[in-house]
């Protein structure tokens, strides 16, 4: 079936999807902190500050207002049927994100990096960054997060062996690294996190692979069994910390851990981990010619 | 829940312990990166007055304006520790008492926080919606045009303003012990 973009219509779902994903954290994850919120010990800091993320959460929804100022760097994964044209697709990204932007729902965010001039629009090189992939449906998918630059930041890349963590060129030496990277973030990530894990692949390409990971809903399970494993007993370890929320301390350090890999080089063996604060902002949408879907 | 009137004075500021929670009202001012740096490079006189006995907060927000009004959208906290090169000669400089930011600081602010009777002060980091709603007015904005939006120093007209105190002016940090605890685990789990 041929898919005919209908420029007007794309460019309008588009901005509701960037309104939906500043505005409305996932149902997974208010749920995930709800619970949270239960496990904690009753009238701890932990307890309270983990009220305040819902109740912020609840007014951003109701107001329609950013859940977190730093509504970060945008990240679009998008998906084409063949035949359509990525630079159309990419023009009209750019022009929702500005549209967004003059709207308050998203900072102006955007600083060249030689000059130090804010673009105030959210737009400059790379920015809005969009990946692009090809799928066999008649419709364009976009995976979006806005992953603000505290919890990027704290996020970090190992080169395996490790002899500061004994840590070796096997899952094992993985683990260490998540418990290294997330006790290095304390609360400065805002905590609790969702750990994103990119095992392989060069440098660039493990950090696509762990970034991917946060579109992942948090009550899911990763295909491959070994994994599974290890994203379970890292998310029971790393809970462990007692960093806590905001890092006051508490029994809550992450709400996720998801793992993905790639082919990596013999002679490199890189552990990408990408940490999203508990503002995870994602959703998607799939636009079809007669139908626009969120999720 | 302890009630502070902004400017406070150093009395005032010395009673405050580790893990207080307090609410804060008055004038504020939000200064980040390229304001610690103007601060400190260029020395400017025109925000002495404004920032004595106040507080500054490590906050880019999102702003909208409306018939020629500032209204504060979202105005969640920044990391802080980014200001550690900057903060405690700021504090001095300009007789702050307090900062508010996320993720604590250093020694060398711990260091000033003792020495010139200042605190720093946690507010929820990406609780933004509801951090704006406690800023009752936008009375100016300094350096809007050089520094833009997020980073400008604006000054603030708050309301019941929650933070806790997670470095006192005793030398107390939350963030050191929290962390020499964690340290102690993670060296336990990874068997170094």
């Amino acid at each position: 079936m041929k898919f005919q973009l209908n420029e007007e219509k794309f460019r309008d779902a588009v901005v509701e999807l960037i309104r939906l994903t500043s505005t409305d954290l996932p149902e997974d994850v208010i749920e995930a902190m709800r619970q949270a919120q239960a496990n904690e010990e009753d009238g701890s800091p932990a307890q309270s500050v983990l009220g305040v993320m819902l109740q912020n959460a609840t007014m951003a929804k109701k107001d329609s207002t950013p859940v977190c100022q730093d509504t970060g760097t945008n990240i679009h994964y998008v998906t084409v049927p063949e035949g359509i044209s990525l630079r159309k697709v990419e023009n009209t990204i750019i022009e929702a994100t500005r549209i967004v932007t003059q709207r308050a729902i998203l900072r102006p965010n955007a600083v060249d990096s030689v000059s130090g001039k804010n673009s105030g629009d959210n737009t400059g090189v790379m920015s809005p960054y969009i990946h692009f992939e090809e799928w066999d449906q008649p419709a364009i998918k976009i995976q979006l997060a806005l992953k603000g630059g505290g919890s990027e930041n704290v996020s970090a890349q190992y080169k395996l062996p490790d002899s500061r963590l004994k840590a070796g060129r096997n899952l094992e030496g993985v683990y260490k690294c998540v418990v290294d990277a997330v006790n290095q973030a304390q609360g400065l990530g805002c905590a609790p996190g969702v750990i994103g894990i990119g095992i392989g692949g060069d440098r660039a390409i493990g950090m696509i692979i762990a970034k991917k990971q946060l579109f992942r809903k948090l009550m899911d399970t990763n295909p491959n069994p070994e994994l599974a494993r290890m994203e379970e007993r890292l998310y029971t370890d790393l809970n462990k910390l007692g960093i806590g929320p905001m890092g006051f301390g508490g029994k809550t350090t992450v709400l996720g851990v998801k793992i993905g890999s790639a082919h990596r080089l013999p002679a490199s063996f890189f552990v990408s981990i990408a940490y999203m604060c508990w503002a995870d902002r994602r959703h998607t949408m799939v636009f079809s010619e007669k139908e626009v879907i969120y999720d | 829940m302890i009630k502070l009137q902004l400017p406070v004075t150093e009395q005032d500021i010395r009673k405050l312990k580790m893990g207080d929670e307090v609410s804060l009202t008055g004038i504020m001012v939000t200064g980040r990166d390229a304001a610690h740096a103007w601060m400190i490079e260029e020395n400017p006189d025109e925000i002495r007055d404004l920032l004595k006995g106040t507080v500054i907060y490590h906050c880019g927000p999102v702003v909208k304006k409306e018939d020629d009004e500032w209204i504060f959208v979202a105005a969640g906290p920044t990391t802080s520790i980014r200001e550690e090169p900057y903060q405690g000669d700021v504090l001095k400089t300009y007789g702050l008492r307090g900062v508010i930011g996320k993720g604590g600081m250093g020694e060398k602010t711990l260091a000033a926080l003792k020495d010139h009777g200042a605190v720093y002060l946690h507010a929820v980091g990406g609780a933004a919606t509801l951090l704006a709603k406690s800023v009752v007015k936008v009375h100016d904005v300094i350096k809007l045009e050089e520094f833009g939006v997020p980073e400008a120093m604006w000054v603030l007209e708050v309301k019941d303003f929650p933070v806790v105190v997670t470095m006192d002016s005793h030398g107390n940090s939350l963030h050191t012990k929290i962390k020499e605890k964690s340290n102690e685990m993670a060296n336990e789990l990874m068997g170094i």
